[in-house]
């Protein structure tokens, strides 16, 4: 198929971007939308141009590093997909597809479609970890029973790859999806208790030092998250958040 | 370090207030309703309910200055988290499809909050400010069949009616997303319960607005 693409180039942090037109022929429907996007940068390289920058690293849905705002969606128009295994056959021949990078005042712009997603990691670092003792004496951690529920709403928010489409879907940047999920996923399990109330204060301190906006419930990162993290993530967090702030003062 | 320790400084903490000020909003909203719908069932009624809201000390002194308080916080909360909002995403995007992932109403509640607000103004305008000055000014706290001649009038004009029609459809759309969205920021989220909850939250969401348009219809036509 031939198809037309819109996409945002931007040199460096500073430079000033513009969207740019680019014709791409001959994409087979069975390629991944990064393919396609390596189709094109194969030609601007030939051409002597610079090509299109972009993260990736898996290319199949595990690592979180792609990141490309497609049509209006963040991982573009599939469900619980993302941007690496978006197939071509989801657009038809001579469609025009835009193309973004995430935007947010918390995801600087690095280059093209690149943007800078260690405001996440900070907030990892501020709270989304569990004490072990590392002294040789440590419990295995089977030894610890779970209730099967508790197990499954923790994998289920651990299933979260970090990707940062919540917020670029988020119409206030918000990043409560992503911090949900990692408080969710320590909190309901019992290694998750010794740090529980500081980690919900310092990673929520920490979201908002980063810049990201206030959640207002629309929903639209739970539609728009590759893995399917609910919004019960989120409401279990402002219970943790609220309890911890009455415990702790 | 933390900002947890100043009163409303952080993100959930905000939005914990703005969901308990919106609750409270919707008890009030209800009550009015019930208030202003027996001027449908007959005039002494609503005189009689208008009498006591207007002159019994709970409700003037303690009820009242916690509503104003708690209209004014939901508005210029609302306003500050929108404003924050918009900050945290300087540059738009070129092509963006949010209705793909969101309803209009959730995406929109300050358009639909500031124009509740701003017939608000028309309403104090309208109702509070004769009142206030019926009592304050002139002195007089014991007429108490007053109420439903002053409703009748103000719904005489074509263009005040009108309005108020306009405004209390702003307000369902505002209801629509702000019931059921409260109770998530408090963290009240339930598989059983929460499809209830948004049920109930679309319905109050209608009724309510549609009753005080109701009411407003019935004294315009029965004129
Ligand atoms: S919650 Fe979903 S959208 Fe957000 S970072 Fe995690 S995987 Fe990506
Ligand atoms: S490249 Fe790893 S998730 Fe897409």
């Amino acid at each position: 198929m031939n198809l037309t693409l819109k996409i945002w180039r931007q040199k460096d942090a500073k430079a000033a971007g513009a969207i740019e037109t680019y014709q791409v022929s001959e994409i087979s429907e069975h390629m991944s939308f990064l393919e396609m996007m390596d189709v094109l940068n194969e030609r601007l390289i030939t051409e002597g141009k610079d090509p299109v920058a972009f993260d990736h690293d898996c290319r199949e849905g595990i690592c979180g590093m792609c990141s490309m705002y497609i049509n209006g969606e963040p991982h573009g128009p599939d469900r619980g997909v993302t941007t690496c295994q978006l197939h071509m056959r989801k657009f038809k021949d001579g469609d025009t597809i835009h193309i973004e990078p995430w935007r947010a005042q918390a995801f600087p712009i690095i280059k093209d479609l690149v943007v800078d997603r260690t405001a996440f990691d900070r907030i990892i670092q501020a709270g989304g970890y569990v004490s072990v003792n590392t002294s040789g004496n440590s419990q295995d951690a089977n030894a610890i029973p779970i209730p099967k529920e508790d197990a499954d709403n923790a994998f289920d928010a651990a299933t979260c790859i970090g990707c940062g489409a919540c917020v670029a879907a988020c119409k206030n940047s918000s990043a409560m999806l992503f911090v949900s999920a990692k408080v969710s996923q320590l909190a309901l399990l019992p290694q998750g208790q010794v740090e529980r109330k500081d980690r919900v204060l310092n990673m929520v301190d920490q979201m908002d030092a980063e810049g990201f906006g206030n959640c207002s419930n629309t929903g639209a990162c739970e539609i728009e998250c590759p893995k399917g993290i609910s919004l019960e993530n989120i409401a279990r967090m402002n219970r943790e958040f609220i309890s911890a702030s009455i415990s702790k003062g | 370090m933390s900002s947890q320790n100043k009163a409303l400084g952080s993100s959930i903490a905000r939005k914990f207030a703005m969901a308990l000020s919106g609750l409270f909003l919707l008890i009030f909203l209800l009550q009015h309703l019930i208030i202003n719908f027996t001027s449908v069932i007959s005039a002494d009624m609503f005189n009689a309910a208008s009498h006591f809201m207007g002159t019994n000390a709970l409700v003037q002194f303690a009820l009242q200055p916690v509503l104003a308080f708690g209209v004014f916080f939901h508005l210029i909360m609302g306003m500050v988290l929108e404003m924050k909002n918009r900050s945290s995403r300087p540059i738009k995007y070129a092509y963006s499809k949010p209705e793909e992932s969101s309803t209009w109403m959730s995406r929109n509640m300050i358009i639909t909050g500031i124009m509740v607000m701003l017939f608000l103004g028309l309403h104090f305008y309208d109702f509070w400010l004769p009142e206030l000055k019926t009592k304050f000014i002139d002195g007089v706290w014991n007429i108490d069949n007053r109420y439903f001649h002053e409703l009748q009038e103000k719904f005489m004009d074509p263009v005040r009616v009108g309005i108020y029609v306009l405004a209390f459809i702003f307000l369902a759309l505002h209801l629509m997303h702000g019931f059921q969205s409260a109770f998530q920021s408090v963290g009240f989220r339930h598989n059983k319960y929460t499809p209830i909850i948004k049920k109930v939250s679309t319905i109050y969401a209608i009724v309510v607005p549609a009753g005080f348009i109701f009411i407003a219809m019935f004294h315009f036509l029965a004129h």
